[in-house]
């Protein structure tokens, strides 16, 4: 497939070439401007920062930052740094992301391969779900929450997320296993195959890329709420909330080389994902979802 | 069978964080700076003698506004905190939910009554009964200034508006940016505040306390915003969004010469090593000299049933004269009892009891506005609304105050 | 009954049985919260949700207020900006990205990474970048371009724009992903075909391969006017909502009036038109959606 892809029929000039290559470096300086004031920033001391200009290099190199952000900057009422934080956020979204995976799975392989009648609607209805704006579900999810037991816990923002990730890993999951040949999975039926035998042998196996995609898609959603994790976890907190408390508190002077170094950190995991499994997000673009 | 391993993990560590015993009190707060923190720590650690645990729930942002929004999601959820720092208005209006509990039997023991300032009381009780423990008292009318900068105009401190507009005008002649103001709504209301309260106490209190319509729209209200605008014309144009620390930090430096913000300014200034009365003067706004608006942080008790020990605990080392001492030194402010020594304080610190004790005895202390000690937040809001429209040059003084009737009477 | 009958109507049984939880889940969690938010919406709730039912006051009120109109405003000046700015650069990354270019795995990811980022992260650098007096300008003053001005974020007429300015950063790449995707999936025997016939390169993009993207165009659209919607980090993160009250959208609104203002219904009324305008967008899109799959 990707060799395939890299062959492109459209033939362009010299001139041409070196104003595309242009555009698409600025372009990247564009993208990259951000994480360059943040990184630059975060190795700088104090004084350097509040006195000078932001888009300079270091005048005096320091890694202090990034040590008290980690372990010793006050988070709360003890000088935690962010590590706490950090595996609170670990302890939620993998569970998260796994159930919610393997739910659109299972969904997608039911509304493609197992179909009934209204069955579409029901696909609607879920997918609906992805778009609504989260501020207003949260006074009756609290109350929800509270009903069960779940409120304040991580088990309780791990059911939140998979709530709301569940139309978005169906969505790609269906539109991926839509192009799948139905006939292979007749023919397993006649042979006597069951639901789930015809799911674990047939369809498993070539759910690579749109895994990738789902699991790029529903990682970085779920690390970076800030609304639920601060309004449903608890003594549980993740780590866009300890970062938002480091760089919003209100009175008292701001540690700007730490904020930075802080907000990398808790960065560092989804930017990890997109580098790691980036090469594989386009290709499973491609393989299905963007697909009408 | 990693999955199951993990969800294992999350559900023992979901029950031990939860697993709070009738022996440890819950705290939401949205001090998570440095100097703030640590001096919570003392808090904690008084508990933890106690054999009292402290499970911690900090959420920043806003001025408390996020914390706001996850206590709401915690009542609803029936999983309140067992203490919540809070402001004035929004304690009356939790109070008036019926979800707190009651400090009385504490208060009684300690005498809470004679210590606390009226005015304070007014947010710590409801219905009579206590409900709340105040850390602290800020007061919002401060000008802090430059003291060099002062010095160039040739100008002393400054006693009334004229005066004041004078130094001002002194400074932008020497090529200094006359205040420093950083363009949020709370900030611009903290202005507001000073203004209104430099036309006369009795003004202050029925616009900004009763809401009469007539203060409210008057011609005086009027005169008040034409002073803002002034006010507005010694500020750099840069202003807008920013904090108030880096306002703070112009001041410091000489880049400003004033700044009018409350005394958790005086924080950024000594811990730039300045030393009050030698490189910064902190006065009152001039014109309200005598007169103090407050706030005042306040840890509201939350009703947790038959199991109130913890929670008496912590009410009474909030309460306690060492603590209120330590905290509100590290912090700025000053305690929320009056019978505090002021020794540990430093110069600026023993003005602001002085003239605490002096403006309760005289009937001078009001509610800050911007602060949410005057009225309810949506009321405040709606100030905030005109206030902020105005100083940006969206309404003229005419029609601000015109503006302002409005939106007070369409949250009514 | 015999054993092989049971085991099939099992069978019948279980794509259902597989469904059901996700369903059930959707039902309440979104649909039923839903209908409780329209529910408040005609109550008079302030603080918590109440029963003292006001009909339709709140939204009488909600059309009476400055500030809702200037938030609507400003999402259709946000929304169809951002949405025509990131389909054009997104388009044009792509077909860009495309030729054969050398480092494509290199500025794939640095095109997509801003997706990973939630403002909570990047917003201090992006306001630091945006703001006059430590950012972009001084930085410009600094190296000698002294005329050099770049105040948007403090003026009221411009503020909006670096709202969309951020909000292009952040999705732009990602919508270069959705189109780069597309180009990848079109069969090249076509535009061979295209080129023996003499097409220019111009005429092969515009005449056959932007009509063939057309799927990828609607999804970049649907994902890309339900963010709009969304909005809310983004504008916290940046502005606050200023310079005064400049670059208030629906989202900030609902959330300032529900949680912060004490006005909850009013607060669920905003709620419930954004929920229409959503479903306004949405429905035509599903229906279309849908009904090409059979």
């Amino acid at each position: 497939m990707s060799a395939a892809a890299q062959e492109n029929a459209v033939k362009t000039g010299r001139v041409y070439r070196v104003l595309i290559y242009l555009v698409l470096l600025l372009f990247a300086l564009f993208y990259l401007l951000p994480l360059f004031v943040m990184l630059t920033n975060s190795v700088k001391p104090l004084d350097e920062i509040t006195g000078g200009n932001m888009l300079a290099l270091p005048q005096k190199w320091t890694i202090e930052p990034w040590f008290k952000a980690w372990s010793t900057a006050q988070i709360g009422v003890e000088p935690t740094g962010l590590r706490p934080y950090f595996i609170n956020s670990l302890l939620m979204v993998v569970p998260a992301v796994a159930i919610t995976t393997v739910l659109g799975a299972l969904n997608g392989y039911v509304l493609t391969k197992w179909r009934f009648r209204g069955d579409t609607i029901l696909f609607g209805l879920m997918l609906f779900s992805c778009f609504i704006p989260f501020q207003i579900v949260l006074i009756p999810m609290a109350a929800v929450l509270g009903k069960l037991g779940l409120a304040g816990s991580i088990p309780g923002l791990i059911l939140v997320h998979v709530v709301y990730g569940v139309g978005f890993s169906t969505l790609y999951y269906r539109n991926y296993y839509a192009a799948f040949p139905t006939e292979l999975v007749r023919a397993a039926m006649i042979d006597g195959a069951g639901f789930f035998r015809i799911f674990w042998r047939i369809l498993l196996p070539v759910s690579g890329p749109i895994t990738v995609v789902s699991v790029i898609w529903l990682f970085t959603n779920i690390w970076n709420d800030f609304l639920f994790g601060s309004s449903f976890g608890g003594t549980s907190q993740p780590v866009t909330v300890a970062l938002n408390n480091l760089v919003q508190s209100s009175q008292g002077v701001k540690e700007y080389n730490v904020h930075f170094a802080a907000a990398i950190f808790a960065a560092l995991p989804t930017l990890l994902v997109y580098i790691v499994a980036g090469r594989y997000f386009v290709r499973g673009l491609m393989a299905g979802s963007v697909k009408g | 069978m990693k999955l199951t391993k993990l969800m294992a993990t999350a559900a023992i560590g979901a029950v031990l964080a939860g697993a709070s015993s009738a022996e440890d009190v819950e705290v939401l707060h949205w001090w998570t700076s440095g100097g703030e923190a640590a001096a919570l720590n003392v808090l904690k650690e008084d508990l933890a003698a106690q054999g009292i645990g402290w499970v911690d729930m900090p959420v920043a942002g806003g001025g408390g506004e996020a914390a706001m929004t996850t206590l709401r999601a915690r009542v609803t959820a029936g999983d309140a905190p067992t203490a919540v720092q809070m402001l004035g208005f929004d304690i009356k209006d939790w109070a008036a939910e019926g979800v707190l509990g009651n400090l009385n039997e504490v208060a009684e023991v300690e005498g809470w009554d004679a210590v606390v300032p009226e005015a304070l009381q007014f947010f710590s009780k409801y219905d009579g009964n206590w409900i709340a423990a105040p850390v602290n008292v800020h007061s919002t009318n401060w000008v802090w200034m430059n003291k060099s900068v002062l010095d160039a105009t040739g100008l002393g401190e400054p006693t009334s508006w004229e005066e004041f507009i004078a130094v001002l005008d002194a400074m932008k002649a020497n090529g200094v940016t006359p205040l420093a103001h950083g363009g949020q709504a709370w900030q611009d209301g903290t202005l507001f505040d000073a203004v209104v309260l430099g036309l006369g106490d009795d003004f202050y209190k029925s616009a900004l306390i009763d809401l009469d319509p007539d203060a409210l729209g008057g011609d005086k209200m009027v005169e008040a915003f034409e002073r803002m605008a002034v006010l507005r014309s010694y500020v750099d144009d840069n202003f807008s969004g920013r904090d108030w620390n880096l306002a703070s930090a112009m001041v410091i430096n000489g880049e400003a010469g004033a700044q009018m913000m409350g005394d958790w300014a005086k924080g950024e200034f000594l811990r730039a090593d300045q030393v009050p009365g030698e490189d910064f003067v902190c006065i009152r706004f001039p014109g309200t000299q005598g007169a103090v608006t407050f706030n005042s942080d306040q840890f509201v008790m939350f009703d947790v049933g038959e199991n109130t020990t913890a929670q008496y605990a912590m009410a009474k080392a909030v309460m306690d004269p060492v603590f209120q001492s330590a905290f509100n030194v590290v912090k700025g402010s000053v305690p929320a009892r009056t019978d505090v020594p002021n020794t540990d304080f430093d110069d600026c610190g023993k003005k602001g009891m002085a003239d605490l004790a002096d403006a309760s005895a005289n009937g001078r202390l009001f509610g800050s506005m911007a602060h949410g000690h005057s009225v309810p937040a949506a009321v405040k809001n709606a100030i905030y609304d005109v206030v902020t429209a105005h100083f940006n040059g969206e309404f003229d003084a005419q029609t601000a105050a015109e503006e302002l009737v409005n939106a007070v009477e369409s949250t009514l | 009954m015999t054993d092989q009958d049971l085991k099939s109507r099992l069978q019948n049984w279980i794509p259902k049985l597989v469904l059901s939880p996700s369903l059930a889940l959707t039902l309440v969690f979104v649909y039923g919260f839903i209908l409780f938010t329209v529910y408040l919406s005609f109550t008079n709730s302030r603080m918590l949700p109440n029963t003292d039912f006001v009909g339709f006051a709140n939204y009488e009120r909600l059309w009476g207020l400055r500030a809702w109109w200037v938030a609507i405003k400003n999402l259709a000046v946000f929304s169809s900006l951002y949405i025509v700015i990131c389909i054009g650069i997104g388009l044009m990354l792509a077909i860009f990205l495309d030729q054969k270019i050398r480092g494509e795995g290199m500025l794939r990811p640095i095109y997509l990474y801003p997706m990973a980022l939630s403002f909570i992260v990047t917003g201090t650098a992006w306001k630091w970048f945006l703001d006059p007096g430590i950012g972009l300008e001084n930085t410009m003053h600094m190296w000698g371009w002294e005329s050099f001005e770049f105040r948007w974020i403090k003026d009221r007429n411009y503020a909006i724009y670096t709202v969309v300015l951020a909000a292009v950063w952040q999705t732009s790449g990602f919508v270069m992903a959705m189109f780069l995707a597309g180009l990848r999936g079109i069969d090249n025997e076509i535009l061979k075909a295209a080129q023996i016939d003499g097409a220019s390169n111009w005429n092969l993009y515009r005449r056959i391969v932007i009509p063939l993207l057309r799927p990828a165009f609607l999804s970049a659209f649907v994902i890309l006017s339900h963010l709009a919607v969304k909005s809310y980090d983004l504008v916290i993160a940046l502005t606050g909502g200023g310079p005064g009250r400049a670059t208030e959208l629906p989202a900030t609104f609902m959330y300032s009036y529900t949680f912060t203002r004490n006005q909850m219904g009013t607060g669920a009324a905003s709620a419930v038109i954004m929920l229409m305008t959503i479903a306004a967008i949405m429905t035509p899109y599903l229906y279309s959606e849908l009904k090409e799959k059979r």
